[in-house]
């Protein structure tokens, strides 16, 4: 009788949605393409999906606190360039670089705490700066991944194709980490409740700048999965990854407020969302069209949301 | 009994040989070809695309391919176009042709490709990866004979406008060197100031508009296509007297050159690269599934227009379109012989 419950209540609907999404739409892929419906095939279809996961994991941890980073398109381009570069000439050069984006980022949330400052501007404002500097240490396109990264991403599990389990591993540790300690709670209360967390002893100001860090780590590890998978960098890489990172986090259940998310519906969200455009280039819709039903498919899944909010406003 | 077997075996050893001669003659007919694109907005990609669409439907009805789809990514992200790589290997193209949105951040896909044993050309916007083939077009050498052009027409030599393309385009890089050398070689000329016309009318026409007043008194204005005819509007809005100003064989460019032609005599030049070069790609990726050994690195030669050959030009060129030639089997053979 609970179980059955269970099943009916908004909280598991919820919690269900990205996960029926992405299904339904890889359920059309292998109808359209039974070719995906191989090692080879998911290999193909999802590995581009990881970085993307990883941007959209980066996107969470700021939107958690309320927050939106509009940089971090251009950010994991300024990744992908160093790690086509520094991290492949002189790796000391490199790790420092990469070390000081996670401390430019941690007092970037800083400034927004203690100013206050709307955090769209001051991220559109860095969204210039990534990009400024990826132009200069990378000119023109180039430069080539790390061989170590190359193997990393390239690496051919048996059985299992590498990108799903990795998309597994990402979306477990997170959600342990965040829905399952109380250091993950503490960070979404900073969204959910800031003034309960003062009241309570603790400094927003720094679960701020651990929220903003983490953004960094895995913007940096975005930039470099996908430096790896492309062979070498570009200084406009990436830029499409801000648009594609929020939409990931809100397709995969999370909102902009109140500190409501979820890891492991942002990855499905993430791998939804590149399945998506497959599907559309699979079934020939012209291009003028496509970036149109990429939008539909939003607007669908957002309306099944509200949906499950208005069944839990009734209770 | 040993003279039957050595027959038996000479038999099937011709009947081998003559099937390998039919295959390798006729070997084409199954095989799909794609086309990869990452960008469609302006007149020279409509024309690229419009000559592809022709010419593999030509090539389908004729039965020398299956097929001759042509992709374009919903936007110009390398990132889209890489995953739009990834979906043609899925698809089980046979070739790709790809113009790509960027040099490098393909590569990974692109090997991808080559590992799934599909044959890969870039052309245009060529990606770097060893394994594909390139079709690239001397941008470099197209900034050089301008300036080479106006060193012929003007002995006493004199003050030059540039007008380049879009900041940081490798396309704009390139063309731009080449000016560079151009002057180098010429030391009689001096490159006044230069304006960035974004290879459309309207952005150039303003931007020479603007750096006019603070000007010399300039002989010639080197191009980079798509921005002479608003260069000229902007001379004549300021009262000066019309310098030599090199053409990118756009539709409105060629009109006003016939109009000034007519009018006073006026000479010049007109270059830029047919957008039919996507049907060189087409062919050159049948080649390649037909077995023929093809070098990995082609230039492709650029349109040139000269005074004497404007009237065709201008007949040859759709209005709103650029000057285009497109390739057809037998002429990427005579090209292809003629790099061997």
């Amino acid at each position: 009788m609970t179980g059955l419950r269970f099943f009916a209540s908004p909280r598991f609907w919820r919690g269900a949605l990205p996960a029926l999404s992405l299904t339904f739409v890889l359920l059309g892929v292998f109808w359209l393409q039974p070719r995906a419906m191989s090692y080879f095939g998911l290999n193909l279809l999802f590995n581009l999906a990881i970085p993307i996961a990883l941007a959209t994991i980066a996107q969470m941890f700021v939107i958690a606190v309320n927050d939106l980073d509009l940089s971090i398109g251009s950010f994991v381009s300024l990744v992908a360039c160093i790690g086509a570069t520094w991290l492949q000439e002189t790796p000391l050069l490199g790790i420092a670089a990469l070390l000081g984006c996670i401390a430019v980022y941690a007092c970037l949330g800083a400034l927004i705490y203690i100013r206050q400052l709307p955090s769209i501007v001051v991220t559109l404002g860095m969204s210039f700066v990534w990009s400024g500097c990826a132009v200069l240490l990378l000119p023109t396109p180039g430069g080539s991944a790390p061989d170590w990264i190359r193997t990393l991403v390239t690496y051919k599990p048996p059985y299992v194709p590498m990108p799903l389990i990795a998309a597994a591993a990402l979306a477990l540790i997170v959600h342990f980490a965040l829905m399952r300690t109380s250091w993950g709670v503490l960070m979404r209360g900073v969204g959910g409740n800031e003034k309960a967390i003062t009241r309570a002893g603790w400094s927003v100001l720094k679960l701020k700048m651990t929220m903003y860090a983490l953004t960094a780590v895995f913007g940096i590890l975005a930039g470099l999965t996908l430096v790896g998978l492309a062979t070498s960098a570009d200084a406009n890489i990436a830029l499409r990854y801000t648009l594609l990172s929020i939409a990931g986090v809100i397709l995969g259940g999370g909102e902009f407020v109140g500190g409501r998310i979820s890891p492991i519906g942002a990855v499905l969200g993430a791998m939804t969302l590149t399945l998506t455009a497959s599907f559309l280039s699979f079934l020939r819709i012209s291009p003028d069209w496509q970036i149109g039903a990429q939008g539909a498919v939003l607007i669908i899944v957002l309306a099944l949301r509200a949906v499950v909010n208005r069944m839990e406003a009734r209770r | 009994m040993r003279i039957c077997q050595s027959i038996l075996l000479a038999t099937t050893a011709l009947a081998l040989t003559v099937a390998g001669i039919q295959v390798s003659a006729a070997d084409t007919s199954d095989k799909r070809i794609a086309l990869s694109n990452n960008y469609a907005g302006n007149s020279w990609r409509q024309a690229m695309l419009k000559s592809w669409g022709k010419n593999a439907e030509q090539a389908v009805n004729d039965g020398v391919v299956a097929a001759g789809d042509a992709f374009t990514t919903a936007e110009n992200q390398p990132t889209e176009q890489a995953a739009q790589i990834q979906n043609l290997i899925l698809q089980g193209y046979d070739a790709i042709v790809i113009n790509a949105a960027s040099p490098t951040a393909l590569n990974g896909a692109v090997k991808e490709a080559c590992d799934a044993g599909i044959v890969v050309v870039s052309f245009d916007g060529v990606v770097t990866e060893p394994c594909a083939w390139r079709i690239a077009v001397d941008f470099k050498k197209m900034g050089e004979i301008q300036v080479d052009y106006l060193s012929g027409r003007l002995a006493d030599g004199g003050e030059l406008l540039e007008i380049r393309g879009l900041a940081g385009v490798f396309v704009d890089d390139e063309i731009h060197s080449g000016i560079e050398a151009g002057v180098a070689n010429h030391e009689k000329f001096n490159i006044a100031g230069s304006v960035h016309g974004e290879w459309t009318q309207t952005v150039a026409q303003k931007a020479v508009a603007g750096i006019l007043p603070s000007m010399p008194e300039i002989v010639g204005v080197v191009t980079q296509g798509g921005d002479g005819y608003g260069a000229a509007q902007a001379f004549a809005a300021a009262g000066r007297p019309t310098p030599i100003i090199i053409m990118g064989n756009r539709h409105d460019e060629l009109t006003w050159w016939k109009e000034q032609k007519d009018a006073n005599g006026y000479e010049t030049m007109s270059v830029s690269i047919a957008p039919g070069v996507s049907t060189l790609a087409f062919w050159v990726a049948q080649q390649i599934l037909d077995g023929q050994d093809v070098p990995k690195e082609l230039i492709v030669p650029f349109l040139q227009i000269d005074q004497a050959d404007l009237e065709e030009g201008l007949a040859n060129t759709e209005p709103g379109g650029v000057s285009n030639v497109e390739y057809s089997l037998d002429d990427a053979k005579a090209y292809l012989a003629s790099v061997q």
